[in-house]
């Protein structure tokens, strides 16, 4: 046993130098993600706020996403040789949270396009797939999309019947998809395909597939309970010649590929369900400062305040540490567990607080309750959030 | 943003958690059951600098920082959450405000001794009939001469008998009711200063909590802390602190807590797998981590903000509602885990779960805290 006290002064020194170096607690923003994070506020009152009531119609932001890209929005963690802005990870975060304030629906397309629809090409592309394809997403040229869901294999990825069988110099794809973000909508899917049912997680293969595939056709378009401008459909793919040349990864590598990086997707549906948390918070204390506010209310709003802060500290600790490229499988899942379980007790407790108003449309607060559902449910469900968070304990 | 604490930080919490589990965590559930508060094991905290973390070196501290200073209250909670309060109690109740609103003289008269663990420190605020309310006291301090004449008594006082030092409230002008409040420094062997009952606790039964009477004690007048009048603020103001050292510690119980459960489901067989490998109890178990990591990022936080000098009442508040709240569910889930065994004495997670409720209750109780944070929305 030693004594600190012994090293008293070496201790105020040392603070002093981890001061410097950087390597301490320090919970604010750069000034640079703050100017970032006022540009995306600024965007979204501008540009978005006003188009909400189209998308509840179920418009698609097509304009929006325009805008976006010409702004950079579209390609923001993407490095500038590819065409996009490579800033960093958390003024990425700041992004999606900030639009999904406004609108999870902006938030969700975002989210996709980057981390499952650009991510993938950049982290498993040739040379050539990333020339070929993501200065067009970075721009908002193209949009991207991710199919790996199939009727039977949602959690459970290795379960896919989707076949991709080689065929001269190219594959042939014939399978759905379901629930796809982006369906429809998107320019650009990656699509995974088993190669080779024999070798189960490890026959699976990942492809890009173009739009205007022949033998690529969108099904049913889902009429849901939230994200109304967002597009959610099944895909069809009937004999689908796919070159060799837009064949991602090796054969076999599709598990893989569809695997790594999933704490960019989560850590982006957390922040869309902080955004959507921060601003049915934000519409209840407004909603309550014109009224004479009991304790049955203020003490709702304590609580609200201090899961929402909660959630904020553990989607950003999560993003700086995967920022920092320290593996943060685990604390990934549990901000997005705790997020997204916070967007819908805040949204539901800003009902009640805005009582009978708040279930109308008048107020906004019946849209975040039903968008931040899905936080609970897309990018692993909630229960596989706790199969992740408890095999690390 | 940077999360991660710093290789100090790191030092500093590796340091308590060896201390805690060799010299702490043995006695815990003896010193639990016979109501018994080690004077030694607060000997040997002296020894290695805790009893003095944010305080600067020409007051007896170690010039570490309020984190560091949360860190050490949450490793002890971990296996002793009575020897976490004590540390709580001296150094964010009795130690902050003497440091903020002590003069030179006092200072190195009573802080310094305190840092260096010779002196153990105490906070008088509450009565029966003024919890909460603080604003609600009846003991008062007439001016007579050179010196007060204080008459009155305060109860649950933490570290009560065991404290040295001891910070207290009166009314020097009644009439002016909260602005009329001044604070104090005691010692213990002041003539008219006596220890009345000792409570028994549900919890922290380690951590001896007294009424403390005042019957015509004279405190001279160099004893006033801070300004005559501003007691009320001053009183305020260390409870804002304190909250988070509370928050600490209830971070401590639950985490103490969940890693009993973590280790008993993964030995514990059923149904032919351990439990742990179960649903059941492996979301469970899922859970309780996540609720323990927020609570402790929202910890750091108001430690963080307080070291940076930025406002931290709303935060504090936050730590503390949320980590209270924490402890109790996380450590309630812990003796489910257990089964049979976990409400016996045999395994601390019933000591835990005793342990976790008070820190729903003092230094502000819950509702309290949703007070404070809805006045600042």
């Amino acid at each position: 046993m030693y004594s600190i006290f012994d090293r008293a002064i070496s201790f105020s020194e040392k603070n002093q130098q981890a001061a410097e170096s950087g390597d301490h607690m320090d919970l604010d923003f750069t000034k640079e993600q703050k100017q970032i994070r006022e540009q995306v506020i600024d965007f979204a009152e501008r540009e978005i706020k006003p188009f909400i009531p189209r998308m509840e119609q179920g418009e698609f932001p097509r304009d929006i996403l325009q805008k976006m890209g010409k702004i950079g929005l579209m390609g923001i963690p993407v490095p500038r040789n590819y065409g996009g802005q490579e800033l960093d990870f958390t003024s990425y975060i700041l992004t999606i949270h900030e639009l999904s304030k406004v609108s999870a629906t902006v938030g969700v397309i975002l989210s996709v396009h980057t981390s499952v629809g650009t991510n993938p090409i950049l982290l498993f592309g040739t040379e050539e797939q990333k020339r070929a394809f993501v200065p067009k997403l970075a721009s908002g040229q193209y949009l991207g999309a991710f199919c790996l869901t199939e009727a039977n294999a949602g959690s459970d990825a290795a379960n896919l019947k989707t076949r991709a069988i080689k065929k001269d110099d190219h594959y042939v794809i014939n399978g759905s998809k379901l629930f796809i973000t982006n369906g429809g909508e998107a320019d650009l899917y990656i699509v995974f395909a088993v190669t080779d049912p024999a070798l189960g997680n490890r026959g699976i293969t990942a492809f890009i597939v173009e739009k205007n595939t022949p033998g690529f056709i969108f099904g049913k378009d889902e009429q849901k309970m939230g994200l109304h401008g967002s597009r959610t459909r099944q895909l069809h793919f009937e004999n689908m010649k796919i070159p060799f040349a837009n064949r991602l990864g090796d054969e076999g590598e599709g598990f893989k590929i569809a695997l790594a990086n999933l704490e960019f997707g989560r850590i982006g549906i957390a922040a869309q369900a902080l955004g959507i948390a921060e601003a049915a918070f934000e519409t209840a204390v407004s909603f309550s400062k014109y009224r004479p506010t009991e304790q049955g209310v203020s003490f709702k709003l304590a609580d609200m305040a201090t899961h929402l802060e909660a959630a904020k500290l553990l989607v950003y600790r999560a993003v700086d540490l995967k920022q920092r490229g320290i593996p943060c499988g685990k604390e990934a899942s549990i901000a997005k567990l705790f997020a997204s379980k916070t967007a819908v007790y805040i949204t539901t407790e800003a009902i009640s607080v805005l009582g009978e108003s708040g279930y109308t449309e008048e107020y906004p607060v019946e849209r975040y309750f039903r968008d931040a559902k899905i936080t609970e449910i897309y990018e692993g469900t909630s229960e596989i959030q706790r199969v992740v968070i408890s095999k690390h304990l | 943003m940077i999360f991660t604490l710093s290789e100090e930080h790191e030092m500093i919490r590796k340091m308590v958690r060896d201390f805690a589990q060799n010299e702490v965590a043995p006695t815990a559930a003896q010193r639990d059951e016979e109501e018994r508060f080690d004077r030694e094991i607060i000997d040997k905290m002296a020894e290695l600098g805790l009893m003095g973390i944010p305080w600067p070196e020409e007051y007896g501290g170690i010039g570490s920082d309020y984190l560091a200073y949360c860190i050490a209250v949450e490793e002890l909670a971990r296996v002793c959450a009575s020897t976490a309060v004590t540390l709580s109690a001296h150094t964010s109740l009795a130690g902050w405000p003497l440091y903020k609103f002590g003069t030179e003289d006092q200072k190195q008269k009573y802080l310094k001794p305190m840092a260096l663990g010779e002196k153990i420190g105490a906070y008088g605020l509450t009565e029966p009939g003024s919890g909460s309310d603080a604003g609600a006291m009846k003991t008062n301090a007439r001016l007579e001469g050179d010196h007060y004449v204080l008459n009155g008594s305060k109860i649950f006082i933490t570290n009560g008998g065991v404290a040295d030092i001891y910070v207290v409230f009166a009314l020097t002008d009644p009439a002016s009711k909260q602005k009329g409040t001044t604070a104090f420094i005691v010692e213990k062997d002041t003539p008219g200063f006596s220890i009345g009952k000792k409570e028994k606790k549900l919890g922290i039964r380690s951590s001896p909590t007294t009424e403390i009477i005042f019957q015509d004690c004279k405190i001279p007048k160099e004893n006033v802390l801070g300004k005559v009048g501003e007691g009320f603020k001053i009183a305020m103001m260390t409870l804002d602190g304190g909250r988070n050292g509370i928050a600490a510690q209830a971070v401590g119980i639950a985490q103490g807590a969940l890693d009993a459960a973590v280790a008993y489901s993964k030995q514990r067989y059923q149904f032919g797998k351990p439990i742990a490998a179960q649903q059941g109890i492996s979301f469970k178990l899922a859970d309780m981590a996540t609720n323990v990591e927020a609570a402790r990022l929202l910890t750091y936080q108001a430690a963080w903000r307080e070291s940076e000098g930025l406002p931290y009442g709303k935060e504090s508040a936050m730590s503390k509602l949320f980590a209270g709240d924490t402890a109790m569910k996380v450590t309630t889930e812990a003796v489910q885990v257990f089964g049979g065994y976990g409400y016996t004495k045999d395994y601390p997670v019933e000591r835990f779960m005793r342990d976790a409720k008070i820190t729903q209750i003092y230094e502000g109780t819950q509702e309290i805290q949703r007070l404070v944070i809805s006045r600042m929305l």
